[in-house]
């Protein structure tokens, strides 16, 4: 599904991600794990595409080169960054947002636009299934929103859009034990055969969220990949317990 | 956002720059009494506003074009303008009479003027260069009273009413070009709308510039008496041309006792191609006297048009309880310049003025707020709030804030928010990371930032007018 190959980054010259190998086989459930600073969440803005950075290596998705399209063209191929601190855009109505975003990939994907009353009902019914109601997607987008709230507006747009490749950038940052299993319970419910890359500092999220397989990153690099129980050991220990497989 | 997509131009065609090519009088190049007189011959009209336009002429000797304005641009040549130029074929009367090719271009223009086409909801007044060539609705609406017609057919008609109220909001010793204004104005539209008459439907004037050397001078009456109500929409249009066009119209509004008037203007003149050669110094003025006691008059204005924009409607609250607002969204691209923004002067006790503007400027845009809020020692209890937000998108564009907020008593309160932003590199990618292109996220997260305007215009017009802003914006960023 998603192949990334020595893939080296710099950001103004400064080497952030220094040669990392990762498969992600569809259905699976990654993790990336690692201390602040280590490349994580570069990682994830280059699979979708933020500008700015300097990308040796390769990205194929699908078998397609990832690296030749854009950020819109790859969220119409199906992948979905759900934010750290998501943003906020006034004047914009939430509910109208996700409608534009789902028709804008409808279209270029040469399908028909849902009118109105198709997007209404295809909005309850997401809701009923998640469990969210619907007070604040008449504000506009994120603004004023609780941190809660912000979450689960992104995690309604995610079903809506039904993306293939989900990646979820420290999503678990800022969010009290409540928000966080609501959050997780979301992702459960709508993860079903989904491509999922976890980028987090911190092991709680995994608490709800069982992953396949545990890459651990510092200094730009993979220092280890492995299974679930590798995330007991580092809760355990703290990463200074991988500073020795570096070498 | 990077720089590179920044500087792509605008590539979006003008849609409006066509060339309608008909057979038209002109008068002879130039500004003199001679000139003057020819007009008001041409014209038929009452000898007392020729004197006017005379005496406006003397003083317009004594002044200089002003030059505070931070807008730069050649000098104008006055010497080299046709200040009168009309369709040889036409008629006040009938719709049979006008060139066909004239009806042709306002249909081109998504104005059809004939009976069976002409749009529902809607009274259009046409104006084509200096004169009114056609106006739907007039008999519909003079049943109830309503005048809707050309400013020459009102100098014929209805000479008493404009003698009463022409100059009273705007004298021809305002300004520079409001003086020129007075001394050449060939045509406009007025409207008279009587006692506790609520106009029906929207009223309507569609300019359009189509020959080359000329200006348009334009003079727009409207006089709502007690307990009326009216909304008013003003569009334009010129074809596309190398040279600089002269558009220095006058807007007058009279509210009286208990009445409104909602005046929305979408601005969509040629602006100059992506070098800023051409299009039109558009050098406004309008006013609004709110004369009677809860009287109401509010300016919308959708601004994307014209090289140089230049102007400032303000109101005059005059009587008790009045209400004044200015909504304004002004868009500058590649070469264009504005500044703009709104005069709010408080005379009556409990008045109460809106100014909301936003500028957004992008590529070498730029784009000046400027207002005046004066309440004077009598004005007690009044109040202003004034909000100014600029948005630039790129490097290379500019916005500036001249508010002047004057109080001259202590019982009234203004609130001035000024903000300016850029559009941000993370609000673009997450626009984009779901599904939008480079070009619909910007069109959106600037609509929503003028959204509080757009929402003050009529329904038909803000549709318009978002279509508008998008085309503005189009290919403009990457």
């Amino acid at each position: 599904m998603l192949e990334i190959k020595n893939l080296k980054v710099k950001v103004k010259n400064n080497d952030i991600i220094k040669g990392i190998d990762i498969f992600l086989k569809k259905g699976e459930i990654h993790v990336i794990m690692g201390p602040n600073g280590s490349g994580k969440s570069t990682l994830s803005n280059v699979i979708t595409g933020k500008n700015g950075y300097e990308i040796e290596g390769s990205i194929s998705y699908k078998n397609e080169d990832l690296l030749k399209k854009s950020i819109d063209e790859r969220a119409v191929l199906g992948i979905y960054q759900a934010f750290q601190y998501p943003i906020e855009i006034p004047g914009v109505n939430s509910l109208n947002f996700i409608k534009q975003s789902l028709n804008a990939i409808r279209k270029r994907k040469n399908q028909k636009p849902l009118d109105s009353i198709e997007f209404k009902n295809l909005i309850k019914e997401k809701q009923l299934e998640l469990g969210i109601d619907d007070s604040f997607l008449k504000r506009d987008i994120n603004v004023g929103f609780s941190g809660g709230e912000k979450k689960k507006f992104d995690i309604l747009h995610m079903s809506i859009l039904n993306p293939e490749l989900i990646i979820l950038d420290e999503i678990d940052s800022g969010l009290d034990i409540d928000a966080l299993k609501s959050v997780a319970e979301g992702i459960n419910k709508i993860k079903n055969g989904k491509t999922i890359l976890i980028i987090t500092h911190y092991q709680r999220l995994l608490n709800y969220i069982k992953p396949d397989i545990v890459h651990i990153m510092k200094d730009g690099k993979i220092v280890l990949t492995g299974g679930r129980e590798i995330v007991n050991i580092l809760e355990k220990e703290g990463y200074k317990s991988f500073e020795k497989t570096t070498l | 956002m990077k720089q590179e997509f920044l500087e792509k131009t605008l590539k979006t065609d003008y849609k409006y720059g066509f060339f309608t090519d008909i057979e038209s009088e002109k008068a002879p190049k130039g500004l003199n009494e001679d000139i003057i007189k020819l007009i008001s011959l041409k014209k038929n009209e009452p000898s007392w506003m020729l004197l006017y336009r005379l005496k406006a002429y003397e003083h317009f000797k004594t002044l200089k074009e002003p030059s505070w304005q931070y807008v730069k641009y050649d000098k104008i040549d006055y010497q080299n303008i046709h200040y009168y130029s009309a369709p040889k074929k036409n008629s006040l009367t009938s719709l049979d009479q006008i060139d066909k090719k004239i009806l042709d271009t306002y249909e081109k223009l998504g104005i059809p003027l004939n009976e069976q086409k002409k749009l529902a909801n809607v009274a259009v007044d046409a104006v084509f260069d200096s004169v009114s060539v056609a106006t739907t609705y007039k008999e519909k609406l003079i049943k109830q009273g309503i005048i809707f017609c050309s400013m020459s057919e009102a100098l014929q008609k209805y000479p008493d009413l404009v003698k009463k109220y022409l100059g009273s909001a705007v004298s021809y010793k305002d300004n520079f070009f409001a003086c020129l204004n007075a001394c050449v104005f060939t045509d406009g539209s007025f409207v008279f709308i009587p006692e506790n008459v609520k106009c029906p439907m929207d009223l309507s004037t569609y300019f359009r510039i189509n020959e080359a050397n000329t200006g348009q001078f334009e003079r727009t009456l409207i006089i709502a008496s007690k307990n009326s109500k009216v909304s008013y929409l003003e569009g334009c249009t010129a074809p596309k041309r190398d040279e600089n066009q002269l558009h220095a119209a006058v807007v007058e509004l009279i509210a009286l006792e208990n009445s409104e008037i909602k005046y929305s203007t979408v601005q969509n003149w040629y602006p100059g191609d992506e070098n800023g050669k051409g299009g039109i110094y558009n050098f406004v003025t309008k006013r609004g006297k709110c004369l009677g006691d809860f009287s109401k008059i509010s300016w919308t204005q959708v601004e994307t048009g014209s090289s140089i924009t230049w102007k400032y409607p303000s109101c005059f609250l005059i009587g008790d309880n009045s209400v004044g607002e200015f909504y304004s969204i002004a868009i500058t691209n590649n070469f264009q310049q504005a500044d703009t923004g709104s005069k709010m002067l408080h005379l009556g006790k409990n008045t109460k003025s809106t100014i909301i503007s936003k500028g957004i400027s992008l590529n070498n845009g730029k784009n000046t707020y400027r207002g005046l809020v004066d309440i004077f020692p009598k004005a007690e209890k009044s109040r202003n709030f004034t909000q100014c937000d600029s948005l630039l998108i790129g490097d290379k564009s500019e916005a500036n804030t001249i508010p002047n907020i004057i109080t001259k008593n202590d019982s009234s309160i203004v609130e001035h928010e000024a903000t300016t932003s850029k559009i941000s590199e993370d609000q673009l990618y997450f626009a984009m990371q779901r599904g939008l292109s480079n070009e619909d996220a910007i069109s959106m997260i600037v609509n929503g930032f003028c959204k509080k305007v757009l929402s003050q215009l009529p329904l038909e017009f803000a549709v318009e007018a978002q279509k508008l802003l998008s085309i503005s914006l189009e290919n403009s960023v990457g």
